[in-house]
This record gives C-alpha cells, structure tokens and sequence, in this order.
C-alpha cells in the first residue's frame, strides 16, 4: 500500500518528537501530523525513569499529554511501529508493518539507545540498562527480592538510580572507571558533593576501578569481576554507561553522520526534506563553532519548537541556551550553559550551611555555565543571565546574593 | 472532576475537566491547553506551566512553597502578583471555577 498521507512525518514520540507534533499545531500548522514510535508505551516523560518511577513498585508513567490530546489536535500516532527505511527520492518511509507513508517533511527524532558493557557476561539475566519504560518495568520488578545491586558507570542516570536503590533499602554499588563521577557533564566540585551525598546514604563508590567480567550462578548474574581481580557479589546490575545516538536509519539513507545526524542551524540534515532533533542530531552551536550533541529534555524540546516553527513556514535557526538537571536522592543538581573552555569557576557556598551551592564558570569576563545544587531560583537567574549575555563581575558572583544578581542582570 | 479555565496565548479561552488529585499542570496538558510544555514534568525548574490567575476561587489557591516562589522570583517572564506555577498546585473541589491565563514560554 503507497500511503497518500503527506505532510509532517515524525520519527520518535519521546520528548522532541512529541513536542514537535504540539507545536505545529499550536502554530496553526493544518496539513496531516503523524507520530510514529518503535516504543509501544504511550509518550511518557522519560525523566522520572530513573527517579520517582523507581521509588514505589506501583508508580504510573507519566504521560506528555492527555489520552485524547493526539486525537483532538487531529495528530496521527503509530505507537509499537518502527520506520524501517526512507526513500528519499520518492520522500517515502517504510514501516514494520510492510506499510508505506510519504511526507512533505521528515522529522528524526530518534534518541539515543543504551550502550552495552561488552565484558564476557554482558547478556547474563540480571543485568539490565535503563533508557525506556519497558527497561524501567524490568528493573523495578528485579528489585523486589534483590539484596544487592552493583551499578556499572557513574554518569546521572547511573547515580540517580544509585541513590533510588539505595532509599529501597538495598545495597548498592557504584563502579567506575575514571578518577571521579560525572565524567565531562559536571565539574570536580559538583562531583564531589554528590559523592558525598551518595556515600552518606550507604552507597559504595568505586571509582578508577574498571569491571572485567560479569559472572553467573544458575545462569543470572551472580557477580561482578573488577579488572583488580575482586568480585563483587551481587544480584542484578544495571550498565548506565552512556548512550549511542539512534542513526541507524539516517546512515541507511545516506544522511550525513558525525556523531549523531549531522543538521544545519535550521536544523535540516544534508537532505532539505529531513530534519534531525534531540538526542541524535549534531547541530552547529555558535559559540564554540562545532558541531555538538547533547542528551536533555530541554535541549529536545527547544529543537522541537524551531523545527516546528521552520515547517509551519517560518525558517528558523535553532538558538537557547542548554540547561539540565538532575535529582541524585535528595540533590537537585541544575545546569545552565556549557562549561566547557572556561578558565574560571566561583565556587558559592549556601551561607547556612557552608555547603556547595553553585559552581559559576567563566572564560575570561564571559559567563559560560552555572551549576547548582538545591538553588533553583539561581539556576533560573542563570539561564537568564546566559541568555542575555550579562556576566556579573567576580566580586558580586562570589557575595552570593541572587537578588543583587538579579538587579544587576534587569537592571 | 472540576471546571478550569484557561486563556491561551493566542487568547482563545478554553474550559477543562480536571480531575482531582492530578496537579493543574497535567490536568492543562491533559486537555491540551496551548503554551504550557511542562518540560520537567511537574519538579518545579523548567517555569513553562507558569499562569497568572485571573479569577481566583472563593476559598484562594494553596499557599505557594519556597521553591515555587524562589523559581518564579528569578524566572525570565517576570513574576506578577497573580503568578503561579501550575504544577505546584493540586486540583481539589474548591477550586472549581478557576480560571488562569497561561504564560508559559
Ligand atoms: C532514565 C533517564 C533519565 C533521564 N533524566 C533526565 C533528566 O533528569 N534531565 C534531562 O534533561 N534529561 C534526562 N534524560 C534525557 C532525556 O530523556 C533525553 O534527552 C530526551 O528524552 C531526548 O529526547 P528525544 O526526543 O531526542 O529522544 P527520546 O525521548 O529518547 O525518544 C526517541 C524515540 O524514538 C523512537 N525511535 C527510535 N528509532 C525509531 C525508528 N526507527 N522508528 C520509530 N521510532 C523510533 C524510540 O522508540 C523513542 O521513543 C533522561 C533519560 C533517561 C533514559
Ligand atoms: S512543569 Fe516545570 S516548573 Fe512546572
């Protein structure tokens, strides 16, 4: 069957594609929307995976939108679908199901999938990653009757679901190989506090220590082999190592690849029809002058809407400033900005307490990122401040007080 | 269920059933109420549920908590007397009636 639906097509029904679909139509967009997603679930916020989903055996998803949304802003969604190819030439895809469907325009929303530990043991039962509900389901229904869990990686997802382990009352792990957590995404202080906030909930950390072997008993996960030659016995492991942006169906079609779907600022790939977004494309940012791909809900949604506005017929660069945030138990870390180049980072402790409550990152006079810790109005200031292109000067970021900030940046 | 009402940004008035127990913010983005995106999902950081309550119920909305004041405070749609951030409050009987205009983002 050669679907005569044109229009937009959407690959994906996470957190860009969903957003994508909201706003064509809130932009007045009248010509045929389709969502389709290999993930079967309803769209569903993928955040709370690793957080308050893991807390109570019985939390709900949360969904995006509303079970009539899709049907009342006339967006036709294919959930438990998988678009198989593109021919770009005919501006056709392929699904699953053998169907066909052309656009006028693509979207490629297709995230990330996890990486898998390649260690000898790496499929045992037991051992599992955490990206989509049916991962989430898998990992919380392990836990009930689970004593010990060993988390492979120290990055957010990893630490988050560290520390919801842990409040479940099991013990819990973490082993990684670098020197300190959180890699490139948070800075030494960040890292630190949160380690201790971690150990301080009976966490173990491991770090600059890497696994050799994943190793069974009666055919499940039993224990992890650190490359020093000790086990660690254990009854489920989670591999939170990263993520591989989704590009298989890009490259297939021949689109540019370099590390994820390489776009334009108008977010369109080397094909004008198609558009990438989210946690698979690589786009042009201005400052640095390369090429960057980032994994957050925000910088998904912001894309979302100006590949929304570009189709709508409004062409439009992709510009905002990336924030992010993560709860490590009862941490709120917040993120605005990319600290990477700074020369300069102002460490603010919270006057009560001493401890650290923002990290300011600077290049020469020029603001690059905030990172903060439980101190959201600051973190709001900051994505203003950054937005604007208004530094503070040294001495007025280290007095520590938002509202003189905030009377500096609006005045 | 209770009656909302919210003024889009486009300035279309829209009545909603929401149902109790959910936050104001899912119940607006259950119906699909234009301009709030509820990036965060309801953990008070992203500010796109922010409204102003234009008509605010007999008995008044719940106090607001600390976070929610301190991200409205700093937030760059500037804080009005009204504001709120919709997925900070839960809908209950009493608030039947209300109607906000939304602000988002
Ligand atoms: C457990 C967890 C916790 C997170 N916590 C945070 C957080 O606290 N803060 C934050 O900012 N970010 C967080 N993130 C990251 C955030 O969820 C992602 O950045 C965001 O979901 C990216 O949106 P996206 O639309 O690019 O991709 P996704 O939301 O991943 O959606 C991609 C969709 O594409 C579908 N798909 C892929 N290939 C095909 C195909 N060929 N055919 C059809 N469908 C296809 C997939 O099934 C999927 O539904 C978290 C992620 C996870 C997994
Ligand atoms: S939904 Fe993000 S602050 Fe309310």
């Amino acid at each position: 069957m050669a679907g005569v639906l044109r229009g937009t097509v959407i690959v994906g029904a996470g957190h860009g594609g969903t957003q994508a679909a909201v706003n064509l139509r809130e932009n007045g967009y009248d010509r045929p929307v389709t969502l389709i997603s290999a993930d079967a679930d309803f769209p569903y916020h993928k955040p709370p995976l690793s957080k308050s989903f893991m807390k109570t055996p019985d939390a709900p998803l949360q969904p995006l939108r509303g079970p009539s949304f899709f049907d009342d802003t006339a967006i036709t969604t294919r959930l438990g679908t998988r678009v198989t190819g593109i021919d770009r030439a005919a501006r056709r895809i392929t699904l699953s199901t053998g169907e066909t469907l052309d656009y006028e325009a693509l979207v490629l929303a297709t995230g990330t999938v996890a990486r898998k530990l390649t260690v000898p043991g790496a499929d045992l039962p037991g051992v599992h990653h955490l990206r989509t509900a049916e991962d989430a389901r898998a990992l919380r229904g392990a836990l009930d009757g689970a004593r010990r869990a060993v988390i492979v990686g120290g990055g957010f997802i990893g630490l988050e679901a560290a520390a919801m382990l842990a409040a479940r009352g099991l013990e819990v792990t973490v082993v990684e190989l670098a020197e300190r957590l959180l890699g490139r995404a948070a800075s030494a202080q960040v890292a630190a506090a949160i380690a201790a906030d971690l150990e301080g909930q009976g966490v173990t950390l491991l770090t600059g220590t890497g696994v050799a072997a994943l190793e069974a008993e009666a055919g499940r996960i039993a224990a992890v082999r650190l490359g020093d030659g000790r086990a660690l016995p254990c009854d489920l492991v989670l591999a939170g190592i990263g993520a591989v942006p989704e590009v298989g169906l890009a490259e297939a079609a021949g689109l540019e690849i370099d590390n994820g779907i390489r776009v334009d600022a108008r977010l369109a790939t080397s094909d004008l029809a198609i558009f990438a977004i989210g946690d698979c494309c690589a786009f042009p940012h201005a400052a640095s002058g390369r090429h960057l791909r980032l994994e957050s809900v925000q910088n998904a949604t912001d894309q979302a809407r100006a590949v929304a506005r570009t189709i709508s017929g409004t062409e439009t660069d992709f510009a905002a400033v990336p924030w992010f945030w993560s709860d490590i138990g009862e941490t709120k870390l917040q993120i605005a900005g990319l600290a990477e180049g700074s020369d300069r980072s102002l460490r603010i402790a919270a006057p009560d307490t001493g401890a650290l409550r923002a990290v300011y990152h600077l290049k020469g006079d020029r603001l690059l990122a905030v990172e903060t810790l439980n101190s959201a109005g600051e973190h709001m200031l900051a994505r203003r401040m950054l937005a604007l292109g208004k530094t503070p000067d040294a001495a007025l970021i280290e007095a520590g007080d938002i509202r003189a900030m905030k009377a500096f940046v609006t005045g | 269920m209770i009656k909302l009402t919210f003024i889009e940004p486009s300035g279309t008035s829209r009545q909603i059933d929401a149902a109790l127990g959910t936050s104001i913010m899912q119940a607006a983005t259950a119906a699909g109420v234009q301009g709030i995106a509820a990036e965060c999902g309801g953990a008070c950081m992203c500010a796109t549920c922010h409204c102003l309550v234009v008509e605010a119920p007999a008995a008044g909305l719940p106090e607001m908590t600390e976070t929610e004041r301190d991200v409205l405070e700093f937030t760059s749609e500037e804080m009005q007397e009204t504001s709120r951030l919709t997925c900070q409050i839960a809908v209950a009987e009493d608030l039947a009636g209300t109607v906000f205009k939304v602000v988002g983002r």
